[in-house]
């Protein structure tokens, strides 16, 4: 009888890579669903950036998108669009999220179904319901006139006031969220200590509370920053044409000029600038905790 | 840090219910100043809720809470001035230690230099020297707890609450912290008001210990009387070991079944008693007799070998099971024997009616 030096071993090691592979199954359909939706199309746009009208490797796109004026006031008022959107997310979200954290939990959760309301609802019809709420002769025109709080319409829509207040409504769970969840996480005994080492409930919430919840509300910062980053149809409907952010400008080039060179190029630059604001924030949040407090 | 004037804490009427549930009833307590006072109770005793009313955490119905002098029952906790060690310590996770043993100074409004001193000296007193930098949760279960410790004493608070601050740790180490906090106590002397639901850790620590059931104090006194003479069933029963008996006590004498007993105390009334039976404080008797020596005879169930002794199961003359701890040396009895068990008269007690109050 001969003596095998390692019993099964090869067996074993089949045995082990077969399991792998059943697992990595699971996830095929989907990581081949991003391949074809999501990879290859943004590969493809990627492409076409740097290829000129007749079809050669140029620059040109993203020339022109340095030396006309336009493209550049489209990212300024990107940015500055969601820079306004968070800041207004979050005096209008934190407190919010503050409130619902101390509920009890039952009371927190049917709040949390009407903070969530807006999201079972098409973004389309949101924003169109505000268009009616806050044109010349909407709702609250009328209304505020009627009662004689202001004289003559107010500009409420088809402007910045419009967009920031669609974008809000829309952005604002986003934000609620992950701040409530992490405010959720921090456990009452840190403010009773607080209390107990002589803070006062103001100095308590902002020795202890804040910098505790800070990490969630980073999180949800982000999340509405980057996501209206993107925007679309808030703006074009809300904007009346006057907020024109990047995802309008692209589509402009492509309905107008059919360009889907200089399209692509202005969509590759967005995607690597929120990429790069992305990195950025990772340094100061933990991804990981983006994700899952942004989970719902 | 320095011995400071401790101050006494005054209990008077305290009184929480939930609904129907009463969770204090009537409390009445008092702490001496310096004192170690533990409040020993089975979970939902109210004794947490009493720590809680001191810290000013939980609002009672009504009551009195006197730090020394002043009524502070409605006083908010931020300006109790007493420290508190929390169960679970709740040390800031966003602060480094320093940071965290600091916290109470910079609300004072203690300088920058002498906080420094203040922070070290709090962490040599707690034997954490060199530990400021740390991050939380880069420490031990045991520093964690020290740390806690050094929070809630650096402001020099004149008295100390503690919330069951050893029970996350493990035995051994449970064991040497109840002795260090015991000496820590000694050297700072402040007034210190102790929760735990571990016997043997309020035997150890405590100067006194109130028994607390059902949100009343069954009995308030120094370990060895809590442990030698209970106030009633719960206290005995609740700590440490002790089996039951019936005696009757008539004029002249106090019997069990056939056997005749010599008290430590007489009863207030003659009639039937429980007798309280600690299993280690019996003895097995070989031939000889003493006059203060109650004599119990009983039959031997089993003997078990422990290692460190033998457990020698037996049943008293009326039936009920107790065991006797006997010396591994000698020959263990055989089931079935007859055998005698030791009672010093000093040990034969008698449990006094109801739920006595101290």
């Amino acid at each position: 009888m001969t003596v095998i030096a390692a019993p099964n071993a090869e067996g074993l090691r089949r045995d082990a890579a077969v399991e792998r592979l059943q697992l990595f199954a699971l996830g095929g359909p989907a990581v081949l669903l991003v391949i074809v939706t999501m990879i290859v199309p943004v590969g493809w746009l990627f492409w076409l950036s740097f290829l000129n009208d007749a079809g050669e490797f140029s620059l040109e796109h993203y020339r022109r998108m340095l030396v006309q004026p336009s493209y550049g006031r489209a990212f300024s008022l990107t940015f500055e669009v969601s820079f306004l959107t968070t800041a207004i997310c979050i005096v209008l979200g934190y407190p919010l999220a503050y409130v619902l954290s101390q509920l009890p939990r039952r009371a927190a959760n049917i709040c949390m179904i009407a903070v969530m309301l807006p999201f079972w609802t098409s973004l389309l019809v949101r924003t169109y319901a505000w268009l009616v709420l806050l044109h010349r002769q909407g709702v609250i025109n009328t209304w505020g006139i009627k009662l004689g709080l202001w004289e003559a319409p107010l500009p409420l829509v088809h402007n910045l006031n419009g967009t920031l207040i669609g974008m809000v409504h829309i952005m604002l769970p986003f934000l609620i969220l992950p701040v409530y969840s992490s405010m959720r996480a921090i456990d009452r005994d840190y403010l009773k200590a607080a209390a107990n080492l002589g803070a006062s409930p103001t100095r308590a919430f902002w020795l202890v509370f804040l910098p505790l919840s800070l990490p969630g509300l980073l999180a949800g910062s982000l999340i509405v920053f980057i996501l209206c980053l993107g925007f679309y149809v808030t703006p074009a409907v809300l904007g009346g044409g006057k907020v024109t952010m990047v995802a309008n400008r692209i589509a402009t080039d492509i309905e107008l000029f059919f360009n889907w060179g200089a399209a692509s190029s202005l969509g590759v630059v967005l995607f690597v600038l929120t990429g790069l604001i992305l990195y950025a924030a990772s340094r100061l949040v933990r991804l990981d905790r983006l994700l899952g407090g942004g989970s719902h | 840090m320095t011995r400071q004037a401790a101050l006494p804490i005054s209990v008077r009427q305290l009184t929480k219910r939930y609904g129907s549930l009463t969770v204090l009833d009537a409390i009445d307590l008092d702490v001496r100043s310096g004192e170690f006072l533990t409040l020993l109770g089975p979970s939902g005793s109210g004794k947490t809720t009493l720590l809680m009313m001191l810290a000013g955490f939980v609002r009672p119905d009504c009551g009195i809470i006197r730090f020394g002098d002043a009524d502070v029952v409605r006083l908010e906790p931020h300006k109790r001035d007493v420290g508190m060690v929390f169960q679970n310590y709740a040390l800031f996770p966003h602060m480094d230690v320093a940071a965290n043993i600091a916290f109470p100074l910079k609300l004072r409004g203690v300088g920058k230099a002498e906080t420094a001193e203040r922070v070290e000296q709090a962490l040599e007193l707690v034997k954490l020297g060199g530990y400021g930098a740390r991050r939380v949760d880069q420490l031990s279960g045991g520093q964690r707890q020290r740390i806690a410790l050094a929070r809630a004493i650096v402001f020099e608070p004149r008295i100390l609450l503690m919330d069951e601050p050893l029970s996350a740790l493990d035995k051994q180490l449970r064991e040497h912290m109840q002795i260090e906090l015991r000496q820590l106590h000694e050297r700072l002397g402040m007034t210190t008001v102790y929760v735990t639901h571990d016997q043997r850790e309020a035997l150890t620590m405590s100067d006194r210990i109130a028994v607390i059931d059902h949100g009343r104090i069954q009995q308030l006194d120094a370990p060895h009387v809590i442990y030698d003479r209970p106030a009633g069933r719960f206290v005995a029963e609740f700590i440490g070991e002790s089996t039951f008996v019936t005696v009757d006590v008539t004029e002249d004498d106090c019997r069990f079944g056939d056997v005749s007993l010599i008290l430590g105390e007489t009863p207030a009334r003659l009639g039937q008693h429980e007798l309280m039976i600690r299993p280690e404080r019996l003895s097995i008797l070989d031939g000889k007799q003493s006059p203060d020596i109650n004599v119990l005879p009983a039959t031997v169930r089993a003997s078990i070998y422990q290692g460190d002794s033998i457990l020698v199961q037996t049943l008293l003359a009326d039936g009920t099971a107790v065991s006797v701890r006997a010396s591994a040396s000698v020959k263990p009895p055989a089931a079935g024997e007859p055998i005698r068990l030791g009672l010093r008269a000093a040990d034969t007690y008698l449990l006094p009616d109801g739920a006595g109050r101290a």
